[in-house]
C-alpha cells in the first residue's frame, strides 16, 4: 500500500473505531492530537489510488462479488493475511498527513498439507509532515500454489 | 490517561477482555467501509458461499488484530505502545465471541519499564484465533 497522502481525520477515525466496538471518545468525536487506534495505519487503503481495483466497484472495471449474479473469481486477488506488525515511533494522532512508502520485504515458501504454501512479505513506512517516522508495518501475505 | 504502573506488574499476570459478542454480519461491513478492505470474502455471502466455497463470511484478520489492539490500548495507554504483532491462526466467523488474553511474558528496565505482552485471542471454544505480543511503556 502506497497512498501518497494519508490525512487522519476525525470522522475516519471515529468510524474506524466504532467498527472496532470502541465507545465514542468524551465529547462524542475524536479531537485533534488524540492517538488513533493501534491498527488505523491500514486504513491508508481509503487514499491509495493503486489499492487493488477489483476491491471497489466502479462502472467499467471488473467487480468479484455478487451482483445479478453470484459473481465470479478473479485471477490473482486470492491470498490470506498471515501476519502483521506494527512498530510505533509515536502514536498516529488525528490532524496528521503522513506518507506511505511500500518495499517487498522477504519471500518464502513451505510445504503445506494441499500444496506449496508461498509467504510475501511487505514493509509500509508511515512519515509525518515534517518527514520523521510515526509507525513501520510490516505484513505477510500466504497463498496457495497448486501442486 | 491510562497506564500499567510497573510496580503493580508480576511476570505471568495476565488480563482477559471480552473483545466482540456474537459477532454481526453488520460489523464487519461496519469494519470493511472504515478500512476499505471491501473484500467480498467479509461481507458478500453469496458470492462467498457460492462462488468461494466458504460457509459463510468471515472477519477480515485486521478486525481481529483491530479489536484486539483497542484491548491493549484501553490497558496499557495508547501513548504507551511501542509495537504490536500478530500471527492469523484460525478465521472468525459471524456468530463468534472473542476473549483476549494478554498475559505479561517480560518486564525490562533498560530505557524506561517496558512490558511484553503475550497475547492470544480465543472464540466461545477456546481455539485460538490470533496470537501476539506487544510491548508497552510502563510508568513507574
Amino acid at each position: 500500500m502506497a497512498a501518497e497522502r494519508f490525512p487522519v481525520e476525525a470522522g475516519h477515525v471515529l468510524m474506524f473505531s466504532r467498527a472496532l466496538g470502541a465507545a465514542d471518545p468524551p465529547g462524542g468525536r475524536p479531537q485533534a492530537g488524540d492517538a488513533a487506534p493501534p491498527t488505523f495505519a491500514i486504513a491508508a487503503a481509503q487514499f491509495d489510488s493503486d489499492y487493488s481495483p477489483h476491491l471497489r466497484p466502479r462502472p467499467g472495471s471488473q467487480w468479484h462479488g455478487s451482483g445479478g449474479e453470484a459473481g465470479l473469481v478473479i485471477e490473482g486477488a486470492g491470498g490470506l493475511h498471515a501476519e502483521q506488525h506494527f512498530t510505533y515511533h509515536r502514536p498516529i494522532r488525528v490532524g496528521d498527513v503522513l506518507t506511505c512508502t511500500t518495499e517487498p520485504g522477504q519471500e518464502w515458501e513451505k510445504e503445506g498439507r494441499s500444496g506449496k504454501l508461498k509467504f510475501r512479505e511487505q514493509i509500509t513506512e508511515y512519515r509525518d509532515q515534517a518527514g520523521q517516522r510515526v509507525v513501520t508495518a510490516r505484513s505477510v501475505n500466504v497463498r496457495r500454489e497448486a501442486s | 490517561m491510562s497506564s500499567l504502573r510497573a510496580g503493580d506488574l508480576t511476570v505471568g499476570q495476565s488480563f482477559e477482555t471480552v473483545i466482540v459478542e456474537d459477532l454481526k454480519r453488520t460489523q464487519l461491513v461496519q469494519y470493511a467501509g472504515a478500512s476499505g478492505d471491501y473484500n467480498p470474502l467479509h461481507t458478500d455471502e453469496v458470492y462467498t458461499t457460492k462462488v468461494a466455497g466458504y460457509p459463510s463470511v468471515f472477519a477480515h484478520g485486521m478486525l481481529t488484530m483491530g479489536m484486539t489492539g483497542q484491548a491493549v490500548a484501553d490497558l496499557a495507554g495508547p501513548e504507551n505502545l511501542l509495537s504490536f504483532g500478530v500471527r492469523f491462526t484460525a478465521q472468525v466467523w459471524p456468530g463468534d465471541t472473542l476473549t483476549v488474553r494478554s498475559t505479561v511474558a517480560t518486564i525490562t528496565d533498560d530505557d524506561g519499564a517496558v512490558a511484553e505482552l503475550s497475547l492470544s485471542t480465543v472464540n466461545a471454544d477456546g481455539k485460538e484465533v490470533m496470537s501476539g505480543y506487544a510491548n508497552v511503556r510502563l510508568s513507574g
